[in-house]
């Protein structure tokens, strides 16, 4: 370990939320040209300690030095201009101004007092060719590009302050693979240069492959920090979860021959759909993987009824069905259910109560006509809970108060309420704890063995690889490869998801170009 | 003594909080009129149940109302739906009234539904454009003078009536309020509008008609003004061009200071009630006091801002 | 050149509703005055814009709050407390006239710092907040004016109501006929006070940190707390340049009626007529998209209403259901692309 002075030390942080103590007594450090990774489970204060570096919470006690200077950093600006910038996981962006404009957002160059535009212009086309984004132009709205692009913008907005420590939250999950690698690159650069880096996210092989130092956070406390190499995969999990785990995924079944219960023949949609092919089989489930924005995500709102003007054919034990809205989705003769991408704005009503968020999707299977009936909805609420064993103080409290992977539960467990044939899933275990992980992907192998058909959207391939029977790969809005049994691997995930064509099995004749 | 430790709930302070008030409007006038007169008019029962029968047009508006508000919309077509309905239902008269005025109300919230709902144009400025069209409508309609059509006794009788020494307006009044909290407390369309006030999104994604749902609160909307405008024809034996005028910001506040979130998805029905006899009493304290006009309006205005205050203020956003 | 055109399709693409707004209002007075006997006249012009500065003031005023995402129902109320101030203060020597309309725009400029505060410091929602202050302001008006009335200075009325020839001759600044100044002679006194006041605040504000943070707040109020841009400074701005705004419209309807009246359906009226005008002119109820340009466009499109309702003798009666069919179909038109979203989840936001 660099024996140098820390550019970042925190000195007995603590930080307290009501009754909650999020971060107790951390002391922690970090220094100039290295890149750093926090890891811990949710809950564990990684989010709340970052908060406090870059200025957007004061903590309770204790102190923070930057460069061996005492610092109260009362907003993040005021962080910033000590060097201290942070790429936040929610995005810190305004839709409707220009990228240029988001760029340079708090301190735009000026001319006569006003902010000068053209000056900002082409400021901002020198940062976004420095992190290869040439393509994006700085007059377009943030509201127009992707969500992988407006990540970069973070990106470049961020280095626009010239940090000397650079802050990324899980700053590479919503990135495609090429933006992931420029990123990658990109620390390296600024370790040369000098800059700290401080890094977090869930997917192990990204921490290993970037860092130099580790540090483990649990309970809000900093558990230990080691340079990479110094304890193995497994140590490092156990320090996380501060128990030993078994296997994560449940075992498998054999490979078998499935009864179908949906296909897909053909479908499309705008430019996102070109035509899938695909079938569910009873008591399958069938992981969609590939790049991230090759259409899985469509696919899934498609067969929910969200999308307009779909064309093809789907198939429900052999009927031809249309949906045209969920509400048509969920009901038969298919019973979809669809867990969202986004459980805070598209699953929970965050403020209402626990039991309204159950019951929410199935007020029809707790009501006599239009008129609730309150034993039955007693009792759902109950069963919801117990099945998901969702960690509740009482079940009128309000779905805001639960940590991210109990939330979670809850929108899972309201889509069980319905009884659902067919369960589509759109990466359920982003940004989740390896516990509350765990328990999800047994759940899935639970309802699979009930005779539930399972479609699985994930972006983690280690996933798909130990949950599913069978992985249809997307590219490019089509399914390129289907993979089986032992032929899920992640060479063959990866490649497929590439497109490059040396996969063993399953070529769907025609789908290469 | 031990007192049992009370929990209050967010949604339940303002109610605590306005009923207080209540009290104090209460004491404050009587202690004036002890002052000048040297009676107490306001605590007999007399008195407030006039006070309630005046109270139950605003009172009947404000229900309605509440169920667009709680879905974070807002029914600026108020005025001109009492107004037209109460116009039309002198017009037709007979026993062909009440029903005349409830179906114009019917009409209108299923136009701002199907604009605000369907056509998802702002709520803010599709019910102004309606109630425009409206007064538009009724100024054709009546070429511009207070129609000479008187109304009906039925209208008159559950306006002024009484049965039992209470004002059958109550009893009206009443009703309503036990048919909204019934819709909201123990039906599939009130869990509905309290999903889709909160997240629209996931409400939708849950397999809710949200459309649907944002249009039947409307409906009631429209039902409950164009009632309140009928009974308010009937109380002054006919209609008048903007008759309504009056109740569309006292029934947005009433909403409001009965703990209803401007922005939806929060709010119990007993607010509204008490939002709405608050702002009665408040009124009714001033006339007595003789206030003019002008000191009325200030002192509407700082109230509510006050009490707002008090009920204490909004979450800051941090992340 | 390649690049310029690019720039200005971009520029029409992210601002569809205002150029719709500013094509149809061009197109509307063409034909407008065309059908006008006296089509294409100084005078017309004149008639015309002295009839809309008061709305076209309100309308800026109300931009700036629905920018930020919020609404401010007092608009009307502090343009009717600006012009009773006005009404009793605009008189006198020059001096006094002077100072009386400086006291008038800095009761309605204090009048929307207080909205603000109450905003920014009480946390209370901006339509709620708004429409009792509004309550306020028009008691106040009340008490300075109980009945409509007033003595305004009638040189500045004539002077300011007219064209440039007839300002410069009233106060004999030059020789209102010399032969350099015929050229502008015709231009219209309030055109000219829409112009200088409107675009010569909002085009510099635009560019200011602050007033882009006005943007960024009703865009996405969390990514602006998280970039550090002065949220409080920008919100208590917003609303204290509607007060300003508001204050200036009072001020011109008491110069032009020379009078004040704290008419309580007509501050109303201002206030609905604001948010409909910016709403015509591609301003976004939400927040964030639109400016107050387009609003000038928005209050104009209403004001040509009734200027065609008058060449074209439609019965009065008519008029009001007139306006709000129009407005009515108006803002349902520019919703039907909602009905083409393919995916129904953009619905939402």
């Amino acid at each position: 370990m660099p024996q140098s002075e820390p550019i970042l030390r925190m000195a007995g942080i603590s930080k307290s939320f009501g009754a909650t103590q999020a971060l107790q007594d951390v002391d922690f450090s970090c220094f100039t040209g290295s890149i750093h990774a926090i890891l811990g489970e949710n809950g564990a204060g990684k989010s709340t300690l970052i908060k406090i570096m870059s200025g957007v919470l004061d903590p309770t006690a204790g102190e923070l030095f930057v460069e061996g200077g005492l610092v109260n950093f009362q907003s993040p600006t005021q962080a910033a201009k000590d060097g201290v910038v942070c790429i936040f996981q929610e995005l810190s962006l305004v839709p409707d101004l220009s990228v240029a404009d988001n760029i340079f957002l708090d301190s735009p160059p000026k001319k006569w007092g006003l902010i000068d535009k053209k000056t900002q212009r082409e400021q901002a086309r020198v940062l976004l060719a420095r992190i290869k984004c040439g393509d994006i132009d700085p007059r377009a709205l943030v509201k127009d590009l992707s969500l992988s692009r407006r990540q970069m913008v973070e990106i470049a907005k961020a280095l626009s302050k010239k940090p000397k420590v650079l802050i990324l939250d899980e700053a590479t999950s919503a990135l495609s693979s090429q933006d992931v690698d420029t990123i990658y690159g990109l620390l390296g650069e600024l370790k040369d240069e000098g800059v700290c880096c401080l890094f977090i996210s869930h997917k192990m092989h990204e921490v290993e492959r970037l860092c130099d130092t580790l540090s483990v956070f649990r309970n809000g406390k900093h558990i230990e920090t080691f340079a990479k190499g110094a304890k193995s995969d497994d140590e490092i999990v156990k320090l996380m979860i501060g128990r030993t785990v078994d296997a994560q995924f449940p075992a498998k079944p054999p490979p078998k021959d499935y009864e179908t219960r949906l296909s897909i023949r053909d479908l499309k949609w705008e430019r996102q759909l070109k035509g899938v092919d695909l079938t569910l089989g009873r008591g399958e489930i069938v992981g969609l993987g590939g790049l991230d924005g090759q259409g899985q995500k469509e696919l899934l709102l498609a067969l929910f009824g969200v999308l307009r003007s779909v064309e093809g054919e789907v198939r429900v034990d052999d009927q031809i069905v249309h949906t045209g809205s969920p509400a048509e989705a969920k009901a038969s003769p298919t019973n979809f259910a669809l867990v969202p991408e986004d459980r805070k704005t598209e699953g929970l009503m965050l403020p209402m109560s626990i039991a309204d968020n159950l019951m929410i999707a199935s007020l029809d299977k707790i009501s006599d006509g239009p008129v609730v009936s309150p034993s039955k909805e007693k009792e759902a609420v109950a069963n919801g809970i117990k099945q998901l064993e969702i960690k509740v103080g009482s079940p009128h409290h309000a779905v805001s108060t639960l940590s991210g992977g109990n939330q979670q539960k809850v929108v899972i467990a309201k889509w069980l309420c319905t009884n659902p044939d067919i369960v589509l899933l759109n990466d359920p275990t982003r940004g989740i704890d390896v516990g509350t992980k765990q328990e999800i992907y047994k759940l899935i192998r639970a309802l699979a063995d009930e005779g539930k058909s399972i479609l699985l959207y994930s972006t983690d391939y280690d996933e798909l690889i130990g949950c599913c029977d069978r992985v249809a790969v997307m590219y490019d809005g089509k399914i390129t490869v289907e993979l089986k049994g032992d032929e899920i691997s992640e060479t063959s995930i990866v490649s497929a998801a590439l497109n490059i064509g040396d996969t063993p099995a399953h070529q769907k004749p025609g789908a290469m170009q | 003594m031990n007192f049992p430790t009370i929990n209050i709930s967010s949604e339940d302070k303002p109610i605590l909080i306005a009923s207080g008030f209540i009290l104090v409007i209460l004491l404050i006038g009587t202690g004036y009129t002890l002052a000048t007169q040297g009676t107490m008019p306001l605590l007999t029962v007399n008195y407030l149940l006039q006070q309630l029968q005046s109270g139950a047009f605003l009172g009947i508006a404000a229900a309605g109302l509440m169920l667009v508000i709680l879905h974070g919309h807002i029914d600026l077509s108020i005025p001109w739906t009492m107004t037209a309905a109460a116009m039309m239902a002198t017009t037709v008269g007979g026993e062909l009234a009440l029903p005349t005025g409830l179906a114009v109300g019917v009409c209108i919230g299923l136009v701002n539904g199907i604009g605000v709902g369907y056509l998802r144009v702002p709520s803010m400025i599709f019910t102004l454009g309606l109630d425009s069209a409206m007064r538009g409508l009724m100024v054709a309609h009546t070429g511009g003078y207070a129609p000479a059509d008187t109304a009906t006794p039925f209208m008159r009788f559950l306006a002024s009536g009484k049965f039992m020494g209470v004002p059958m307006s109550v009893f009206v009044w009443a009703f309503v309020s036990l048919v909204i909290v019934f819709l909201l407390k123990k039906t599939t369309f009130g869990k509905s509008i309290y999903a889709t006030g909160n997240n629209e999104a996931a409400a939708y994604l849950s397999g809710i008609k949200t459309r649907r749902v944002i249009l039947g609160a409307f409906v009631v909307s429209g039902v409950c003004a164009a009632l309140a405008g009928v009974l308010l024809a009937g109380y002054s034996a006919k209609a008048y061009q903007g008759m309504g005028n009056a109740f569309l910001l006292p029934s947005i506040a009433a909403v409001v200071l009965g703990g209803t979130h401007i922005l939806g998805g929060k709010g119990k029905y007993i607010g509204t009630l008490i939002g709405v006899v608050l702002l009665v009493l408040l009124n009714s304290v001033l006339s007595i006091m003789q206030m003019p006009e002008a000191g009325r309006q200030v002192i509407y205005g700082t109230v509510i801002i006050t009490m707002l205050l008090v009920y204490g203020r909004g979450q800051k956003v941090t992340s | 050149m390649n690049d310029y055109k690019k720039s200005l399709k971009l520029a029409i693409g992210q601002n569809m509703g205002f150029t719709v707004a500013t094509v149809g209002l061009l197109l509307l007075w063409l034909l407008y005055n065309i059908l006008h006997p006296g089509g294409f006249s100084s005078a017309v012009l004149i008639q015309n814009t002295n009839e809309s500065v008061v709305i076209v003031f309100v309308a800026i005023a109300q931009t700036f709050p629905i920018l930020l995402g919020g609404l401010d129902l007092s608009v009307g109320a502090v343009m009717t407390l600006a012009n009773c101030v006005a009404s009793a203060l605009m008189s006198g020597s020059p001096i006094q006239i002077l100072i009386g309309a400086i006291i008038t725009l800095l009761t309605g400029t204090a009048f929307g710092f207080l909205n603000g505060m109450i905003v920014v410091y009480g946390r209370i929602q901006p339509i709620i907040a708004t429409l009792a202050t509004g309550s306020i302001a028009i008691g106040l008006a009340l008490f300075i004016r109980p009945q409509p009335g007033g003595d305004v200075d009638g040189d500045l009325g004539w002077a300011l109501t007219n064209d440039l020839y007839e300002l410069v001759y009233t106060y004999g600044w030059w020789d209102a006929d010399a032969a350099w100044f015929s050229p502008f002679a015709w231009i219209p006194v309030p055109l000219l006070i829409i112009i200088i006041v409107g675009f010569g605040i909002w085009l510099p504000f635009k560019k200011t940190v602050t007033g882009r943070t006005i943007y960024a707040v009703g865009s996405s109020e969390s990514a602006a707390f998280m970039s550090g841009l002065p949220i409080e400074r920008a919100k208590l701005t917003a609303f204290t340049m509607a007060g300003f705004f508001a204050a200036c419209g009072g001020l011109y309807l008491a110069i032009q009626t020379s009078s004040g009246n704290a008419d309580m359906t007509q501050a109303g009226s201002y206030t609905l007529n604001s948010i409909a005008a910016v709403v015509l002119g591609g301003t976004s109820l939400f927040g964030g998209v639109g400016g107050a340009i387009g609003s000038l466009v928005g209050a104009l499109l209403l004001r040509m209403l009734s200027f065609y309702f008058r060449i074209m003798s439609i019965d009065p009666l008519l008029q009001p259901l007139i306006e709000g069919v129009v407005l009515l179909v108006a803002v349902s038109l520019g919703a039907l692309r909602t009905l083409r979203t393919k995916n129904r989840l953009r619905l939402f936001r």
